[in-house]
């Protein structure tokens, strides 16, 4: 089975300790979550484990073939035109070009993209469609690891929750398995079954949460309680450097 | 070839579009015969007049051939300095430690006055051809190795790390992100430096040679023939604005319909 095995991972910038002892293995079909303050590390981690940075010391063994990546910010190539855009991964992995752009319209329209934002270059595009564009073009690829790196951060509730939507009906599919870096708990525990919780200064994790009800029985109702729950968790408090009493 | 069709066929509402550009250079010949009025045919010759040597010049097989000798001059050295100035260009912006140390050298060769280039070449090469075609060299040449410097300096990391981040094979990796971003700073840098190519190939012919549109120049103020001098300074702008407005400007719409 495909798994992406971290294991005893340092990582230094300069002098600086990014990165101490991390472990970790995620299996095909679960969603990880790594959460913890910003300027923690945790996209260091993630580019590390997408073989996107050079690892120094340690070692990321990674089985699943079919890999893609979603940014915090849509980074789209503003020269091109939406569909084109979205193609761009299947293109890459050798796709035809009539096949590559028929998918990546089909999965336009399904994030709620209109035939006439096609020919659409980024610039036309408002911050929310720039992001469902960059969404589908990591999708279209059918990945089966997906890298998140607080792909949601910028996006209003709405927009965020139908993404979520998406990803939660891929996840209970088990078509996909996800390593999802974020500061928001609660995303977290909506989408996680696996929460690993990374204190900062050098990035380690301390703690590691595991959640068992499948994602789509997961109701808002369930997710406050355990977002609450959590908030209150002493090392969370101290991860987070959380005020008691202010909230 | 696709690319090329949509420049064709967007190339009336282009021309439409221009109407403005029209009338302003209307304004600025009325503003010229307004002088003429003022100060007489010797100082400034009407551009009716003006207009009439024109043609009559442009019927002259010589003349042509002089405007031959002068395109012929001015393309050899333009294109010589396209080919060094984007080749070395883009290597220097490759590498951090060769656009640190190009910066002082461009510096110094845009701060040169041409004037002075010519002068050395002079004493280098005498009188002829190659003393022209060296000046249009050096002086168009930081222009376009500048914006190639810069196209590649300023290339996204974010977009390389997106392509990292796909598997981008290289040949998309230069198609995809590198090329139609460098592009955008290096053909503007080309049609710069083919307007500086262009005002300086007739600098240099002025002093250095005998044939040209430059000689033809010195040989009109000899003769305080002003009416030549302004028909030959209309044939060079003439023509650079129909290569730059005809000819560079719709390929740049197209190239960069993408820019906000």
């Amino acid at each position: 089975m495909e798994s992406l095995k971290v294991n005893k991972l340092n990582h230094h910038f300069g002098f600086t300790e990014i990165l101490k002892d991390i472990n970790f293995t995620l299996n095909k079909g679960e969603v990880l979550s790594i959460v913890g303050p910003s300027g923690g590390g945790k996209t260091t981690l993630l580019r590390l484990c997408a073989d996107i940075l050079d690892v120094q010391e340690g070692s990321v063994t990674n089985s699943f073939v079919n890999k893609s990546f979603a940014f915090q910010d849509a980074r789209l190539l503003p020269w091109k035109n939406v569909i084109d855009n979205i193609s761009l991964g299947l293109l890459a992995k050798g796709e035809k070009k009539p096949i590559a752009i028929k998918k990546a319209q089909e999965i336009a329209l399904k994030f709620g993209l209109e035939e006439e934002d096609f020919d659409k270059f980024p610039k036309d595009l408002s911050g929310g469609m720039r992001q469902r564009v960059s969404f589908a073009r990591a999708l279209v690829v059918n990945p089966d690891l997906l890298f998140l790196d607080e792909p949601f951060s910028a996006l209003d509730i709405g927009l965020k929750q139908e993404l979520q939507t998406h990803l939660i009906e891929l996840i209970s599919k088990k078509d996909v398995s996800i390593l999802f870096i974020t500061h928001d708990i609660m995303e977290a525990i909506r989408l996680s079954d696996k929460i690993l919780l990374l204190e900062a200064d050098p990035g380690h994790i301390v703690k590691e949460y595991v959640i068992d009800i499948p994602q789509n029985q997961r109701d808002d109702k369930f997710v406050y309680e355990e977002t609450a729950k959590f908030l209150q968790d002493e090392t969370i408090i101290k991860t987070f450097e959380l005020q008691v009493g202010i909230n | 070839m696709k690319f090329f069709i949509k420049i064709v066929k967007d190339f009336p509402a282009y021309l439409w579009s221009g109407w403005g550009a029209i009338a302003s250079i209307l304004l600025f010949i009325a503003a010229w015969d307004v002088g003429n009025q003022v100060y007489g045919n010797l100082v400034l010759p009407s551009p009716l007049e003006t207009f009439q040597t024109l043609t009559l010049m442009l019927g002259d097989p010589e003349v042509i051939d002089e405007i031959k000798v002068t395109l012929y001059r001015a393309s050899v050295g333009f294109g010589i300095s396209l080919l060094l100035g984007t080749t070395l260009g883009l290597l220097a912006g490759f590498f951090a430690t060769a656009s640190m140390m190009s910066r002082p050298i461009v510096t110094i060769l845009v701060g040169m006055p041409p004037i002075a280039w010519i002068v050395l070449a002079m004493i280098w090469f005498g009188m002829g051809d190659t003393t022209v075609i060296f000046t249009v060299i050096v002086a168009s040449f930081p222009i376009v190795f500048v914006g190639a410097l810069q196209g590649t300096r300023t290339l996204d990391g974010d977009l390389k790390e997106m392509a990292d981040s796909f598997n981008l094979p290289w040949h998309m990796k230069f198609f995809d992100i590198y090329f139609p971003h460098i592009f955008s700073y290096v053909f503007p840098a080309w049609v710069s430096g083919l307007g500086m190519a262009w005002k300086i190939v007739v600098m240099a012919e002025l002093l250095a040679t005998s044939n040209g549109v430059g000689a033809s120049l010195a040989v009109a103020r000899s003769q305080l023939d002003t009416a030549t001098a302004l028909a030959l300074v209309t044939i060079m702008i003439g023509s650079l604005m129909f290569i730059e407005y005809i000819i560079l400007e719709p390929i740049k719409r197209e190239v960069e319909l993408w820019r906000a």
